[in-house]
């Protein structure tokens, strides 16, 4: 399933082109930590930023201000309707 | 989780609803290609909401409903022999092929083991040594880079009883089939939101130059699909369409390229059969002749055997969007989630089992 929670690193292990040892973040969400794996991520992560994961693998790395910018996009696409886009 | 709640809630979506509901101009039919959007929007309800002159299909994105009926008869006499033992997506495991499914392979005594992600079915070869453990690869972008990253990593850890039967398939091309048959009107589609991480969401781009079609990449939670319905009815009604993708938290317009290298380096094009669809050219993936140790196909000399769909079932069109699954007459009578004839009623994804679950 595709359903998107994105995931706050904890901790990595290995390095972006060394795919010889395994490259594992730990992610948590709501207290809940787990080990995923980095080797397809599109954006290696840092400590704090949040990736899409899917099947075990992180997909997309968002970093904490793109995770905040997009919340308020839309809350501002709520309050105020682009009326200009209805003519 | 706290980002999440935001997408969710439901003081937000309302004006969108509101919105949605004064955007159709024109009567449009916007195709869902993914099945987790089949899903999303009927768990929200929002086909009761749908603003009159729009009309939601879905489309081929339920991985498990276009795998053909030979490839689950090959997975079934995989799991079948008794020096296999088998790792699947949890999906898979009750879809019927022509005599029967995994789970009654399993009920039989196939060994069957049920993982979150490949990388889970490596591990279980490395406890089994004495097993071959074949994972069944069914899916598509979203997939095939945690697939191929397995099968790297099996090769660098010299794990030898790990292989792959591979029935990946590839996005956008059965658009291209689909929006080339005249049976079917499509104005906009509402893209995969994570296959479109993956190849990045520029690639439908083709498809706006080439079919004129509406495009938006969306997320999967109200407001995205909010949104998404709204902005396809803008494009339409003003006749200006083109690619918008409202899902930035998870996609790019870029492709996901370590991603693409890593299925380049273990997997080349193939043809590859759809249900429904047919076989199309270059639509699959199969394991690069270098890996060939861990292609099961290869290493288990599969045939895949033609065969006939479930006889009355009609998930092909379906899939197509040519048809809904009311039409079709074994729909909740013969077939049900709990007995079901077709991939479509079984699969969590599928469009059958949708309309079962939340009616209509
Ligand atoms: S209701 Fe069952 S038999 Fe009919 S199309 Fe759907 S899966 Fe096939």
């Amino acid at each position: 399933m595709c359903l998107a929670i994105p995931m706050k690193v904890t901790e990595i292990e290995g390095s972006p082109d060394d795919f010889s040892i395994s490259q594992i973040a730990t992610v948590d969400a709501d207290g809940i930590s787990r080990e995923i794996r980095l080797d397809i991520v599109d954006h290696w992560p840092e400590i704090g930023d949040y990736v899409i994961i899917h099947a075990g693998f992180a997909i997309h790395t968002l970093v904490k201000e793109e995770a905040e910018k997009n919340i308020a996009l839309l809350r501002e696409l709520a309050e105020n309707m682009p009326s200009e886009l209805l003519s | 989780m706290k980002y999440l709640d935001e997408y969710r809630d439901i003081e937000l979506a309302r004006p969108l609803v509101e919105e949605l509901q004064k955007s159709v101009t024109r009567p449009l039919r916007i195709m869902e290609v993914c099945g987790s959007h089949t899903m999303a929007i009927f768990r929200n309800g929002l086909r009761t909401i749908l603003p009159t002159g729009m009309e939601l299909i879905s489309g081929p994105g339920c991985p498990v409903c276009v795998t053909s009926a030979a490839h689950l008869d090959a997975f079934i006499s995989i799991a079948d022999r008794s020096d296999v033992r088998v790792a699947v997506f949890g999906d898979l495991f009750r879809v019927p092929g022509s005599h029967g499914s995994l789970a009654n392979a399993s009920a039989r005594g196939a060994k069957i083991d049920i993982v979150y992600s490949p990388m889970d079915g490596l591990e279980i070869a490395e406890n089994n040594p004495q097993e071959l453990v074949v994972f069944l690869g069914v899916g598509f972008e979203t997939t095939t880079p945690g697939i191929a990253a397995t099968i790297l990593s099996a090769k660098n850890r010299n794990i030898k009883n790990f292989a792959v039967f591979s029935t990946q398939k590839t996005m956008p091309a059965p658009m291209y089939s689909l929006l080339n048959d005249p049976e079917l009107r499509i104005d906009g589609l509402l893209c995969p939101g994570h296959v479109s991480s993956i190849i990045g969401a520029g690639a439908w781009q083709p498809l706006v130059a080439e079919f004129g079609l509406a495009c938006v990449v969306g997320g999967f939670e109200t407001a995205d699909l909010l949104k998404s319905l709204t902005l396809l009815a803008y494009q339409v009604g003003k006749g200006e369409p083109k690619v918008e993708n409202i899902y930035p938290r998870a996609v790019s317009w870029e492709a996901n390229l370590r991603a693409g290298q890593m299925v380049e380096k273990i997997f080349e094009p193939a043809d590859m059969e759809w249900r429904g669809l047919g076989v199309i050219p270059e639509s699959g993936l199969r394991i690069r002749e270098e890996y060939g140790d861990f292609d099961a196909e290869k290493r288990l000399g599969i045939e895949l055997i033609a065969t006939e769909e479930p006889e009355g079932c009609i998930c092909g069109e379906i899939l197509k969007g040519i048809k809904t699954p009311t039409e079709c007459p074994l729909f909740d009578k013969r077939c049900t989630p709990g007995d079901p004839v077709g991939p479509c009623m079984v699969s969590s994804e599928g469009t059958c089992a949708a309309y079962h679950k939340y009616g209509r």
